[in-house]
């Protein structure tokens, strides 16, 4: 109960579900992840990892069908998400928990002009005159680097990084509680995504928000980010905060993806690659998702998934390598996703 | 706006002088005498001449065509029937409204109802409605339009005898021959609705309209149906066009006497002026549908908007 107050957001055992024509994808696969208030955490993963699948379970808005959310909790402010009501849902969604999406030339409705598009938000969470929600929607399209004159306009008359900056000025309309940006800049040119990643992090520091950034790229996390979880096959697999995860990753896929980065200082011909692809989310290895393509995996690897341990104080590990270090888990919650697994 | 409407409002004299063209140009190659239709068997061929010369029907095809334009622009006046010897212009004045009423009655018809049921059919994508509602719409295109027609009249109006199976003139006469002449369209604009609304549901805006936690209803009707509609408007305008077409076999089937009619018996006794004047109208008519469709994409869709200022 502690935990849960302490915690903005204490995900427990969640599972999601796609129903398709080719089988069951489990999308999200007993995850377990927590975060503080005022956190930001980057979670990061390769595409398909179930990174997006998470922020929209988070959002309740896993599409349905084919989606669902097959089991776990979602503790939000310690209320737990799945048990309320659609009404419910909606005031928390936008009002307390906003989402930025990944493709900003998509998430803008093209027939409604940018401010309408802001002040819808303002109206749906606060008691304002349309009036009064399109001067502060003006406003945060001034927060967000734009000419608040260009309200009226619509979103084909903006470029890429200009609708993105919209699509954060909706998000944060309402100042919400926990922001939750789903790639917010791999679909833009890279000086672009400079300018939006340095715009997020003043903003970060105007509303002090929560925050998840989703990302594919270390590098961006390590720029914004307190603690950072890496994601695979729709589990985590590792956890620390941000200084700890780079200056000592101890999971196999973590390092991995450390290797993977290209080291400009030293003349290399080839880039490291992990070997081998992710596995197919419709046919999970049993016990540790990334086993077949793990150099250092045994047979103690294919029983049962690994579970997380703490390898130093807020740094944890989902590895059979580990769990001889000692170290407790982290709570009844990891016993039972090893059940399901 | 007003330099966009007045090129419009121009560029309908250049179609209706092509379409009176190729009308004139037809009825010119078609065999058939209107002098002999009107005359009768027993007239003389003098009377013939007499006749042939009185409406100009001895000259060339051009000067027939230039005639007509000229009397028709600076007189107003597109000659006299050659059956009943009344106006032309008063013949169409009194059965253009009568199919007008018919056309945008059951446009009006199937529009709202094809957007309805196709707005549900997305939303409940493989529900028993969308399913059952996807068969009729499939049964409301092939069937032609004076079968339905006969079907009604012999449930409804011989059977049932809820409503006459003739005239247009009060609402309860006008119900079948809306209905019949509205099956196609409506099938068509509930396929594309559907077709359309799923789309859009699925895109990102819409996703990012629920992320702000706005209810169901205006998500889709304000972020998806504005935007889906920007296809429908096209059929709607193409369905427009062809009910004007299809009016002629409603009027026929329910005995209505509007223009479609007027012009079937005018071109069946070679009734030149009539047929005449009723083609201009209709492509008048198709014209000004254009125009409006157009108007519509504008009010709908803010890129067009943006270029025509
Ligand atoms: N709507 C959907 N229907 C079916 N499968 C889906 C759907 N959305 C995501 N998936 C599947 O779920 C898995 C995780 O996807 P996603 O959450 O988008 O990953 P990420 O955001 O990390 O790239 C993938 O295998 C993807 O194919
Ligand atoms: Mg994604």
């Amino acid at each position: 109960m502690d935990q849960q107050r302490e915690h903005i957001l204490d995900i427990r055992d969640l599972r999601v579900q796609y129903h398709t024509d080719t089988g069951l994808v489990k999308a999200v696969e007993g995850l377990n992840l927590s975060l503080a208030r005022g956190e930001t955490l980057g979670l990061v993963g390769e595409t398909g990892a179930g990174k997006t699948t998470t922020a929209l379970a988070i959002m309740q808005l896993i599409a349905s069908p084919p989606g669902r959310i097959a089991g776990g909790s979602i503790f939000f402010e310690g209320e737990d998400m799945l048990a309320k009501s659609e009404e419910e849902k909606r005031h928390i969604r936008g009002g307390k928990i906003a989402m930025i999406f990944q493709d900003p030339m998509t998430s803008l409705n093209p027939v409604l002009s940018v401010q309408e598009q802001i002040a819808e938000m303002i109206r749906l969470h606060q008691k304002v005159t349309d009036k009064e929600a399109l001067e502060k929607a003006r406003d945060m399209l001034g927060l967000v680097g734009l000419r608040p004159e260009r309200g009226p306009d619509y979103p084909h008359q903006f470029s890429g990084g200009m609708k993105q900056r919209v699509v954060i000025a909706i998000a944060l309309a309402c100042s919400p509680r926990l922001l939750i940006a789903d790639e917010p800049t791999t679909a833009l040119d890279v000086t672009i995504q400079a300018q939006i990643l340095e715009l997020m992090q003043q903003l970060k520091q105007h509303f002090n928000t929560a925050t998840i950034l989703i990302s594919h790229d270390l590098g961006v996390v390590a720029q914004l980010c307190d603690s950072v979880a890496i994601m695979y096959a729709g589990r985590i697999l590792e956890k620390a905060d941000a200084k700890s995860l780079y200056a000592n990753p101890q999971h196999p896929y973590t390092q991995g993806l450390f290797n993977s980065i290209p080291d400009m200082t030293k003349n290399v011909t080839r880039l490291n690659t992990i070997a081998g692809l992710p596995p197919d989310p419709t046919e999970l290895p049993p016990g540790c998702c990334f086993a077949p393509r793990c150099a250092h995996a045994s047979g103690a690897c294919s029983e049962g998934s690994p579970r997380m341990v703490e390898y130093k104080p807020g740094h944890f590990v989902a590895c059979s390598r580990m769990n001889g270090n000692g170290g407790g888990a982290l709570g009844p919650a990891e016993e039972r996703g090893q059940a399901h697994g | 706006m007003t330099r966009f409407l007045l090129r419009r409002i121009l560029a309908m004299i250049p179609v209706c002088l092509g379409v009176t063209f190729l009308l004139f140009s037809l009825l010119y190659v078609t065999p058939g005498d209107p002098a002999r239709l009107v005359l009768g068997e027993e007239a003389t061929e003098e009377s013939l001449q007499e006749f042939r010369r009185e409406h100009y029907l001895d000259r060339p095809l051009l000067t027939r065509y230039g005639l007509f334009i000229y009397n028709t622009v600076v007189h107003q006046d597109m000659g006299r029937s050659y059956m009943t010897r009344r106006p032309v212009t008063g013949e169409i004045a009194n059965t253009f409204p009568v199919t007008l009423n018919l056309a945008s009655g059951s446009i009006v018809l199937a529009t709202v109802m094809g957007l309805a049921f196709g707005i549900i059919c997305a939303v409940k994508q493989y529900s028993i409605f969308d399913n059952i509602t996807m068969v009729i719409a499939m049964l409301g295109i092939s069937t032609p339009l004076f079968y339905l027609g006969i079907l009604l009249i012999l449930w409804f109006s011989v059977q049932l005898q809820w409503v006459p199976s003739s005239g247009f003139d009060s609402l309860s006469q006008r119900l079948l021959p809306w209905i019949t002449l509205s099956a196609t369209s409506m099938s068509i604009i509930t396929r594309m609705t559907r077709s359309s609304m799923l789309e859009v549901i699925r895109s990102d805006y819409v996703r990012t309209a629920r992320a702000k936690g706005q209810t169901e209803r205006v998500v889709i009707l304000k972020h998806a149906l504005r935007n889906a509609l920007i296809p429908i408007i096209t059929i709607v305008g193409i369905q427009f066009g062809h009910l004007l077409g299809g009016a002629i076999l409603t009027e026929s089937v329910f005995s209505i006497p509007g223009m479609g009619r007027l012009a079937v018996d005018a071109i069946k006794a070679r009734d030149y002026p009539i047929v005449q004047g009723a083609v201009l109208y209709i492509a008048m008519a198709y014209v000004v549908i254009n125009l409006l469709v157009d108007l519509l994409y504008a009010w709908v869709d803010p890129k067009l908007r943006t270029q025509c200022r």
